[in-house]
């Protein structure tokens, strides 16, 4: 169900591969190979497992509900499915490839003794209901996690069970509801900046909370004329990121503090940028209640394709009492796990998840942690602020930038160098594949028009930042030479052209199916 | 300090090209009140070697499931994971890359995700699933929320089966919602008891869903499909949480009993115990509530050469679009732990993954019949998979306390997970598993037999 616009558009794109890619029998070319789903291979009780033959086929204690069908699994064995996943693997962008300067991501080398260390049987092989005797260890690893992220923080407390940054938002506003509650002063209404991330107004929303916008000044910071404006009796909280998504730290945060205090509403920040400040400024220090910190961004846990993070939430005195189970408690010698609102945990606004929280990240963590010590993770922001400035001089004259002067760890492009082409910022960002990079973050945040946001971290050396600084100075010389061709077209050298994602909304089609099957995995 | 790679010199020249004269320049817009001016009391850096012994140092601390006979499940199982998966996870490409925002060059993530929605739609018996999920429990509470939005109903009855952690956790994350959460009360396994019935009695024309489990807390198999009737008798929806995916080799899907969202916990295929985090929510419904389902989800299409390919879609129902309209607030999935997940049903298949479950059940059979001969200890379940609960002579706590000081893991003493009630104090929940050998079940019986005389 193509429209006729887009299938002239398929039509032409054709011709271009035509002229790109000269045919194989195949369709792989060299090691770029073809794969097809797992579902289109293997033969019918082929397996890559051994296991042995059960002493006893016995069914009748199944309650009469043994499995009466297929379920239409396919059958490979251990090769193929080396083979297979090994070439899936291959058609991914990764930092471990090159550069990925995606805005508000933080996509820093992933330390591999981190990943052995999360392996330790000791680690990984322990079962969240296992005696707290037995465990020890494990639960010291959290406090000794909890210890850091306090320290550089500047708060008190910490609830380590959140298990990605949205549930670690959710986690504030649901410490922020019950503190309210429990002072007999309901409020109905969360405080977003127009530059938030979604997350922000969808959590505040799964806490019953209506959501109003603050708007932006002509700075790209929150307009506290207008935000002071707004405060008053019904506002619960304000949720600000900082530094903000314009990669701008809030330079009147303290002042923006004190006018959410004066109307008794609370200040939950969005940690996402943490990486911008940390061993620089406490977040304590700036004013803030109660915060998150995404340990797969400013720690450096691996992304793995879109998780698993982690999301603790960093709090004040004041909020404590309401953080969520469990709770990790030392009497002396030992490590207690509160499980049930018993004892002082009485007032804690419940579980927001089984078990304990994301040992495997945290062990990552702490390892991460470790290694750079309170000196280098200072380092670590400084760098990664230096080179976020870096690109922004190095792109200055050729982009624009909706906000001028300094950046922290990211900055923020818009397509107003590009508005008299016919260019747009996906072009760019496609070009960029074809370049051999992981575009940056785009049409993200929505206040700056066909945003380009470029967060370099601080694992990219000098000739990285250089060479990316040459090609995209280079691509914009070629946009304003009226040389737009391979703009249109790109990608062209990536596993795949551009991908028609209205056609995969309007026929959705997420599962393979045996009796319908889709069109040909090779042309 | 080895993940860095600027010089003092990269970074003199840098700061020279920028026009500032020294770093702190870079961070003039923090007020000075707040600038850190010392360093926090923390450690310098550290070598390899160093934080290796460190980490090491806590892992020795505990006591490794797999090095002492163990029978704890609960929601959590202890199974052999192939060597290949976590090879596979661990290429740079699967583990550094992140949400495939730019499909051309994230086709080998998103390819891997449709098969594993594949795969949980095949298992569980429905027509679709998600990308994934934090993991079971919060799974379970967003299919609450889903049934909520779907009927437009405000109140749910979970079922007295249902792990009582999953039960907190719909609690909590569907209190400030507006629906009102009914729970039904827990009891202990009886031969030929059926407590649907009761779920039943509770189902009218205003109920959101009810949640019920498969097999439940206790270990107990029951049927669906009269309970499914009521529910769509009446508009509510069912929804069937898994806790341990292996099961559904060796059972009937619940799709089959008319389930209309199946949640369940994937961390027994791939991923490990992991002392509880992270692991893999895995979320199937119908086509037809699509629209309000959460997660992200990839879907196929074809590219500009006509060639067939994958990207993530319906994002109109996510954070990114909808904002405060979202189907749910969640970005960040379990994107590795799906992987591993999928990698080690690819290398069962078919026959694999009904052999695991074959051989789960097998040895669950031996570990309660040999229980069952035990003076001092009853199995109270007619059906399982591979896990029941036993009633103790006395107080398991402190059996369980006093095996594990003999390094046994000997189960879940229920009154960890339900503090309040007093009928459970002497119970049990026991778990074998294709990692558990005869010696394992002979220690244990040996132990339990001096402990519970």
């Amino acid at each position: 169900m193509t429209n006729d616009r887009s299938q002239g558009r398929h039509r032409r794109a054709k011709k271009d591969s035509v002229a790109n890619n000269s045919s194989t029998i195949t369709g792989n070319r060299a090691l770029q190979i073809e794969e097809p789903l797992i579902f289109e291979q293997g033969a019918k009780g082929r397996t890559g497992v051994d296991l042995p033959a059960p002493t006893d086929e016995s069914t009748a204690a199944l309650g009469g509900l043994e499995r009466d069908k297929p379920i239409g699994l396919p059958g490979l064995s251990e090769p193929e499915v080396v083979r297979h996943y090994t070439r899936l693997s291959r058609n991914n962008y990764a930092i471990d490839i090159g550069f990925y300067p995606l805005g508000s991501c933080t996509m820093k080398h992933n330390p591999r003794l981190n990943e052995r260390l999360s392996r330790l049987p000791g680690l990984a092989d322990i079962h969240p209901l296992q005696p707290e005797s037995t465990v020890q260890g494990g639960l010291a690893l959290i406090e000794q996690v909890s210890n850091w992220l306090k320290i550089l923080t500047g708060f008190p407390a910490v609830a380590m069970s959140p298990a990605a940054g949205a549930q670690g938002e959710l986690c504030g506003l649901m410490t922020i509801r019950t503190h309210l509650m429990a002072r007999g002063d309901p409020r109905t209404v969360v405080l977003v900046p127009d530059s938030a991330h979604g997350t922000n107004p969808a959590t505040a929303a799964m806490c019953g909370y209506q959501i109003e916008s603050v708007p932006s000044n002509q700075r790209g910071r929150v307009d506290l004329n207008a935000l002071q404006a707004r405060l008053g009796p019904d506002i619960a909280a304000l949720m600000l990121t900082n530094p903000n998504t314009c990669g701008l730290f809030e330079e009147e945060i303290i002042e923006i503090a004190a006018a959410v205090h004066d109307s008794g509403a609370l200040f939950y920040c969005d940690g996402a940028n943490f990486n911008a400040l940390v061993g620089k400024v406490r977040p304590a220090d700036l004013g803030i209640d109660i915060m998150h910190l995404n340990l797969h961004k400013t720690f450096s846990t691996p992304h793995g394709g879109g998780g698993p993070g982690a999301g603790p939430v960093v709090m004040t005195n004041e909020l404590a009492p309401y953080a969520p189970l469990p709770w990790l408690l030392r009497e002396g010698e030992t490590l207690l796990l509160i499980e049930h609102p018993e004892r002082q945990a009485k007032t804690s606004f419940g579980r927001m998840r089984a078990w304990h929280g994301q040992m495997g990240m945290f062990v990552r963590a702490l390892a991460y942690m470790l290694s750079h010590g309170g000196d280098g993770l200072r380092q670590v922001a400084e760098d990664a602020v230096l080179n976020a400035n870096y690109l922004r001089v190095g792109l200055e004259g050729k982009y624009t930038m909706p906000y001028s002067g300094l950046c922290m760890h990211e900055v923020l492009c818009d397509d107003e160098f590009i508005k008299d082409t016919d260019i747009t910022t996906l072009d760019i960002a496609k070009t960029l594949i074809d370049e051999g990079y992981h575009p940056m973050t785009i049409y993200f945040p929505l206040i700056a028009h066909g945003a380009m946001l470029i967060e370099p971290t601080e694992t990219e050396s000098r000739q990285t930042l250089d060479q990316f600084i040459k090609v995209l100075r280079a691509i914009a010389d070629q946009i304003s030479s009226g040389d737009s061709k391979r703009f249109h077209r790109a990608p062209l050298h990536a596993p795949r052209r551009r991908l028609d994602e209205t056609r995969a909304a309007r026929q959705p089609n997420l599962r393979w199916k045996e009796s319908t099957p889709t069109s040909s995995p090779r042309k | 300090m080895r993940y860095l790679p600027h010089t003092a010199e990269d970074r003199r020249a840098m700061m020279t090209d920028i026009g500032i004269g020294s770093i702190e320049e870079l961070f003039k817009d923090v007020p000075n009140e707040a600038r850190l001016d010392r360093p926090l009391e923390l450690p310098n850096h550290a070598d390899e070697l160093s934080v290796e012994r460190h980490i090491t140092g806590l892992a020795a601390q505990n006591v490794t499931a797999g090095a002492v006979p163990c029978f704890i499940g609960g929601g959590a199982y202890r199974h052999h994971v192939p060597a290949a998966v976590d090879a596979l996870i661990q290429r740079g490409e699967f583990l550094t890359s992140y949400t495939p925002y730019q499909p051309e060059i994230s086709q080998g993530t998103l390819q891997a995700l449709f098969e594993f929605q594949t795969q949980v739609s095949l298992i569980t018996g429905m027509e679709v699933a998600n990308g994934s999920m934090y993991d079971g429990s919060t799974a379970c509470a967003e299919a609450v929320l889903m049934a909520g939005r779907v009927t437009k109903r405000q109140r749910a009855v979970l079922s007295g089966g249902l792990n009582p952690l999953y039960c907190d956790v719909v609690e909590t994350l569907a209190q400030f919602t507006g629906l009102e959460i009914e729970k039904s009360r827990p009891n202990a396994p009886t031969r030929g008891h059926h407590d649907t019935l009761a779920l039943e009695a509770r189902v009218n024309n205003d109920t959101a869903c009810v949640v019920v489990q498969f097999p439940d807390f206790f270990g107990v198999i029951r049927d669906f499909t009269a309970l499914s009737a009521r529910c769509h008798e009446q508009g509510t929806l069912l929804i069937v949480v898994v806790t341990e995916p292996v099961a559904l080799g060796a059972l009937k899907a619940p799709g089959d009993m008319g389930a209309d969202i199946v949640v369940g916990e994937g961390q027994s295929l791939g991923v490990g115990l992991n002392f509880g985090g992270p692991y893999v929510g895995l979320f199937a419904t119908k086509e037809k509530y699509l629209r309000q389902m959460p997660g992200r989800v990839a879907g196929e299409t074809l590219d500009s050469d006509g060639k067939r390919g994958w990207v993530l879609t319906l994002n109109a129902r996510e954070q990114h679009i909808r904002r405060e309209k979202a189907t749910s607030n969640i970005c960040t999935n379990s994107g590795l732990c799906a992987l591993a997940f999928s990698i080690h049903l690819s290398l069962l298949g078919e026959t694999g993954f009904a052999r695991l479950a074959a051989l789960n059940h097998s040895t669950a059979r031996s570990l309660a019949e040999k229980l069952a001969g035990l003076q001092g200890i009853e199995v109270l379940n007619g059906a399982y998979f591979n896990e029941f609960t036993v009633r103790l002579s006395r107080e398991s706590a402190p059996v369980i306390e006093e095996l594990a000081q003999k390094k046994i893991l000997a189960g879940v003493p229920l009154s960890r997970l339900y503090p309040d009630r007093k009928d459970f104090k002497d119970l049990a929940l026991m778990t074998a598993t294709e990692t558990t050998t005869d010696s394992d079940i002979q220690a244990l019986l040996q132990a339990l037999s001096e402990s519970v005389l």
